[in-house]
């Protein structure tokens, strides 16, 4: 009798321990929780800022003439940013033209053929990720002792070959990754067929991912449409359009900055609706890219 | 035709088309093989360039040149040390990480384990699309929009409050600083952290998490005792990611560091202006007047790459070695 209490009170204690105890723990839990709710906000709430403000500031300053017009004079409101938006067309399509093809072919050597030597491919992708990590503007410094030494002047060729060198890695990582996702039967199958090992790694395995390389490459695009550091270094900025290929060119991000350090609130304007033509062209091809990729159900990990 | 024949004929038509593709195979091999060792040699390249351009300046300083303060480009008097912004590069990186690694690693778990998947899709969408705007926006953003933000609802209180005792808050601010750069650095590296965070945790494998919960573990006790000792390296790595990041950023602490020169490029309060390796390469690049200024600032451009080569070489070990023990040992 007298131990049957004992017990029935041990219980009582212990429940009333537990059921306080589970009253704070839950507590805890979800202040917890609110406070990484409000740091999921604190990230989220610059990107709002940005694109209020850019929006709001930039949108006066869009024309047609600021679209197709030359910088004027200094502390001019008019003139506008048309040897910027060609100059970012021109460096970052030759830049395409250098990276992607490139990128895509060590992509295609480290999904398909490095299994043949073990070695190089590590270091391959050792060298390939320490790519991605060089800062920009050690890269524009290369491209500057490399080429505007060489050839003697600011010039397309040094800024395509720079943001060519920041794009390798980005194209080779997605395609590497989205070459993999082809199945290994679909290649057992077209060797059965007695087809050589090229014709099935470009027709069935790269045409098969067509899609996958393209965003890689897209993406890259709309990576290096917004570098600024490299250009400074390699193709200077200037206000004149295109006139050779051994002459200074323009480029949306420069502009932006050249404008942003003038003293007149007229250029900061302009710089806000050069802004604002950028962030729409990156922030369009990351969306769509991402609608594309979720789609299909492959990750873009190796890029971010 | 006899039967002979026809064998010879096709045994011919094999032997072509096998040689014939043959040729493609080599050609495809050496073209595939080719395109990785031009990127092989880029790399070699930065290396070369970077070790020739700033060979003069080390010859001139030596030693100095790491561990000198003064920046002087005036002709016949030039004199070049990196320490300045050596410690500008780290104080404001340092800021950033304080800010960014907490933040970046509890969006991370809030994103995966506190909110079903599809809103954590969406959320972290959004975060991620921060790492899509170019950080030229950001300065721009920074410089006109921000900084006025920092200076009266952050700057001023914590100077007013604490000004006359701390030394770190002493100095008035102006918004052009390294405390406000290491906030807008924080800001950029937050999605990058976070993303590969988010896959470090996906990387756990459910019975971990399952036995917390089968303990009575709430979410955050499961968070705490199963997802963060599990995915502690992994962590660590996402953070090295971000840090390398921030310490190569340029244009935007270029906006906002408000470049000070020499010895003053020291910060001696969170308020003071600073400079960093990068900032100053962007500021002087074009405007160098000698050959001993550009190869000073080539050589901050090489202490800048080694040490964002330790840094990255360093996370891809650590994230490399988490992700392959995990696939080992999931399910």
């Amino acid at each position: 009798m007298d131990k049957e209490n004992e017990n029935i009170n041990y219980k009582s204690i212990v429940q009333g321990y537990v059921v306080k105890n589970a009253r704070k723990r839950k507590t805890i839990n979800s202040l917890i929780t609110i406070v990484l709710f409000s740091f999921v906000v604190i990230a989220v709430m610059p990107l709002v800022s940005i694109l209020i403000d850019v929006f709001r500031n930039g949108v006066t300053a869009f024309s047609l003439d600021f679209l197709i017009l030359p910088p004027a004079a200094m502390g001019s409101a008019d003139g506008g940013i048309g040897p910027a938006i060609q100059g970012t067309l021109m460096t970052v399509g030759f830049a395409t033209v250098i990276g992607a093809p490139i990128g895509v072919l060590v992509g295609i050597y480290l999904s398909e053929y490095s299994s043949s030597s073990k070695r190089f491919a590590y270091f391959l992708r050792l060298f390939i990720d320490v790519l991605t990590g060089i800062p920009s503007v050690v890269v524009g410094i290369v491209g500057y002792i490399t080429i505007v030494l060489t050839l003697g002047s600011f010039s397309i060729v040094a800024g395509a070959f720079v943001l060519s060198i920041i794009m390798i890695p980005i194209v080779a990582r997605v395609s590497e990754e989205t070459l993999k996702l082809i199945p290994n039967s679909l290649r057992e199958a077209a060797y059965a067929l007695g087809i050589s090992k090229w014709k099935v790694v470009w027709h069935i395995v790269v045409k098969g991912s067509k899609s996958g390389i393209t965003t890689g490459i897209v993406l890259a695009v709309s990576r290096i449409a917004g570098e600024t550091a490299p250009l400074i270094m390699t193709i200077l900025g200037t206000s004149l359009f295109f006139s050779g290929f051994s002459s200074p060119v323009d480029a949306l991000p420069l502009r932006i900055w050249r404008l942003s350090s003038q003293p007149y609130s007229s250029a900061h304007e302009q710089g806000w609706g050069a802004a604002l033509l950028l962030i729409l062209l990156v922030l369009s091809l990351t969306i769509i890219l991402r609608m594309v990729s979720q789609k299909r159900g492959f990750s873009l990990k190796a890029t971010t | 035709m006899s039967l002979k024949d026809h064998k010879a004929e096709i045994a011919h038509l094999i032997r072509s088309k096998s040689s014939k593709s043959k040729f493609g195979d080599k050609f495809f091999k050496a073209l595939v093989i080719g395109a990785s060792a031009y990127a092989l040699l880029m790399v070699i390249l930065v290396f070369y360039a970077l070790g020739e351009g700033s060979l003069p300046i080390l010859l001139k300083e030596g030693l100095h040149f790491i561990i000198g303060t003064d920046w002087n480009p005036v002709e016949g008097r030039e004199s070049f040390g990196a320490l300045p912004y050596i410690v500008g590069t780290l104080i404001s990186s340092a800021i950033a990480m304080a800010i960014a690694v907490p933040i970046s690693i509890g969006i991370a778990i809030f994103v995966n384990e506190m909110v079903p998947g599809k809103i954590g899709t969406i959320l972290s969408f959004i975060v991620e699309l921060l790492a899509a705007i170019p950080s030229i926006v950001y300065g721009l953003w920074a410089l006109f929009v921000f900084r006025f933000y920092i200076r009266d609802y952050v700057e001023m209180p914590l100077h007013n409050a604490f000004g006359d005792n701390l030394s770190v808050f002493a100095k008035t601010p102006f918004g052009l600083d390294v405390f406000t750069a290491g906030i807008v650095l924080a800001i950029m590296i937050i999605p990058i952290i976070s993303a590969v965070s988010r896959e470090v945790i996906k990387a756990v494998p459910h019975s971990q998490k399952e036995a917390a919960y089968a303990l009575g573990a709430t979410r955050w006790e499961m968070a705490k005792s199963a997802i963060l000792p599990y995915g502690k390296s992994g962590l660590l790595g996402a953070s090295f990611l971000g840090l390398g990041r921030a310490i190569g950023e340029t244009i935007l602490v270029t906006m906002i560091i408000g470049n000070a020169v020499g010895l003053s490029a020291i910060p001696t309060t969170l308020f003071s202006p600073s400079q960093t390796l990068s900032s100053i390469i962007a500021n002087e690049f074009n405007e160098a007047s000698g050959d001993f200024q550009l190869s000073a600032l080539i050589g901050l451009g090489l202490i800048l790459f080694i040490m964002t080569l330790l840094i990255n070489v360093i996370a891809i070990f650590i994230v490399s070695k988490v992700t392959k023990s995990n696939s080992n040992m999931r399910e």
